[in-house]
């Protein structure tokens, strides 16, 4: 009976040592954690995992306009011009698919904790 | 060696690709589409006349609003191709927009585009969106200014000179993998408008997206047209006119003719050449000859159609 609340202090540590491993792989990709680059017909990274609060912003770095669209319609941008960003606020944990309505083959998810 | 012939030919074949930018001229004979060289049309009066008056000149991706190296003066471009459409010594009855009127669905895009059209001396103007036109975060702008022929639907039907009109909407759902979709609802519809009509009726059917899978890992093509082919297929004469591409490329299977025109705005590469299908740099003195309309005209009225098309230079 002792025993049981280390172990979920030790649980409890894990995840967060866990959290912030995730995070600093993010940083090493992109500078900025919450940031999804539109390039070469793709989104990168295809998967962005943010914590709940944060704010995600999408550049578009083609020469060719896209579009971020919630599978859900949870939100939905504009055209995009070259170097034109779009951002949305994340405010509950989930994962959230996304397409650009002008090329729909371009796909990512945003996975909030 | 070359003969005169076929040097003829060929010069007119070359030309004819460099029409490519500008529109694209049709005629469908016998249910199949001939290609009627533009530039041949226009200097050649005799034989414009034998191709007898154009139906519909068929516009393409005009993306008003672009301004990328690719061709910083679309604006310029569909000038020029309006300019060439006023010049033809039979004016076409109507004018097809195959969509991407605009490059960003912007407001002042759109009002520019219905400005430069409003200089066509054929009046009379149907259109379908591409998915540019529908890339504002309300999918508004399309519909304010276009949705009246079909109660902001999309999709809609009209007849003329005894061929029967069927614009299809196959740019705002997405099947996975990207392709376009009609979906059922539109389906259903053109089951219903097409039911009680006779099967030597000439049909002419457009839309944005082809309407047959060129490369569908660009996806060029519309993941449910099998089930719309099925219900054109009884028809005698079936033409499939699309855009999106900006680059020809036709097939006929049976009865049913394809045909996607250029762009007047700029061109797109091969299919698979590059990263994606974004707008293709050329030297600036090739440009306008990889930009053109297509010309349907009615050759045996009202059975038989042809189609020409026409670059820009």
């Amino acid at each position: 009976m002792v025993i049981a609340p280390t172990r979920l202090l030790i649980a409890a540590l894990s995840i967060a040592i866990l959290g912030g491993m995730g995070s600093s792989i993010a940083a090493e990709a992109d500078s900025d954690p919450s940031k999804v680059v539109v390039k070469d017909f793709m989104f990168t990274p295809m998967s962005l995992t943010v914590k709940a609060g944060s704010t995600v912003t999408w550049e578009n770095m083609d020469d060719e306009p896209h579009t971020v669209v919630s599978n859900t319609q949870l939100f939905r941008s504009g055209a995009l011009d070259t170097k034109e960003t779009f951002s949305f606020k994340f405010t509950e944990t989930g994962t959230y698919h996304f397409t650009c309505s002008i090329h729909p083959r371009m796909v990512g998810t945003i996975v909030v904790q | 060696m070359l003969d005169d012939q076929s040097l003829l030919s060929r010069r007119n074949a070359l030309k004819c690709m460099a029409f490519g930018g500008a529109g694209t001229l049709f005629a469908l004979s016998g249910g199949v589409f001939t290609p009627i060289d533009l530039a041949m049309a226009a200097s050649d009066k005799q034989s414009a006349a034998k191709l007898g008056r154009p139906l519909f000149v068929q516009i393409s991706d005009t993306h008003i609003g672009f301004n990328k190296e690719a061709n910083p003066d679309v604006a310029g471009s569909l000038t020029q191709t309006i300019d060439i459409v006023n010049g033809m010594s039979d004016q076409p009855a109507l004018i097809i927009h195959t969509g991407d009127i605009t490059h960003l669905s912007k407001p002042t895009e759109f009002d520019l585009a219905q400005q430069l059209f409003s200089r066509l001396r054929t009046t009379e103007m149907h259109t379908v969106p591409g998915e540019h036109d529908t890339s504002d975060a309300t999918v508004t702008e399309y519909f304010s200014r276009f949705g009246k022929a079909s109660d902001n639907k999309g999709y809609y039907s009209f007849d003329h000179a005894g061929v029967h009109f069927i614009g299809l909407i196959n740019v705002l759902q997405f099947k996975s993998g990207g392709l376009g979709t009609l979906g059922a609802d539109q389906l259903e519809w053109v089951a219903a408008d097409l039911k009680h009509r006779s099967s030597s009726t000439p049909i002419v059917v457009f839309a944005h997206m082809p309407l047959w899978t060129i490369y569908e890992p660009w996806g060029w093509g519309t993941g449910d047209a099998d089930q719309l082919m099925s219900q054109l297929r009884p028809f005698g004469s079936v033409t499939v006119l699309n855009g999106h591409i900006h680059q020809i490329v036709q097939k006929v299977e049976g009865n049913v003719t394809f045909h996607t025109a250029r762009s007047t705005s700029y061109p797109q590469p091969v299919a698979g050449v590059g990263s994606g299908p974004g707008p293709l740099k050329v030297p600036a003195d090739q440009l306008a000859s990889m930009l053109g309309i297509t010309s349907v005209s009615v050759v045996k009225h009202p059975s038989a159609l042809t189609l020409s098309d026409t670059a820009l230079a």
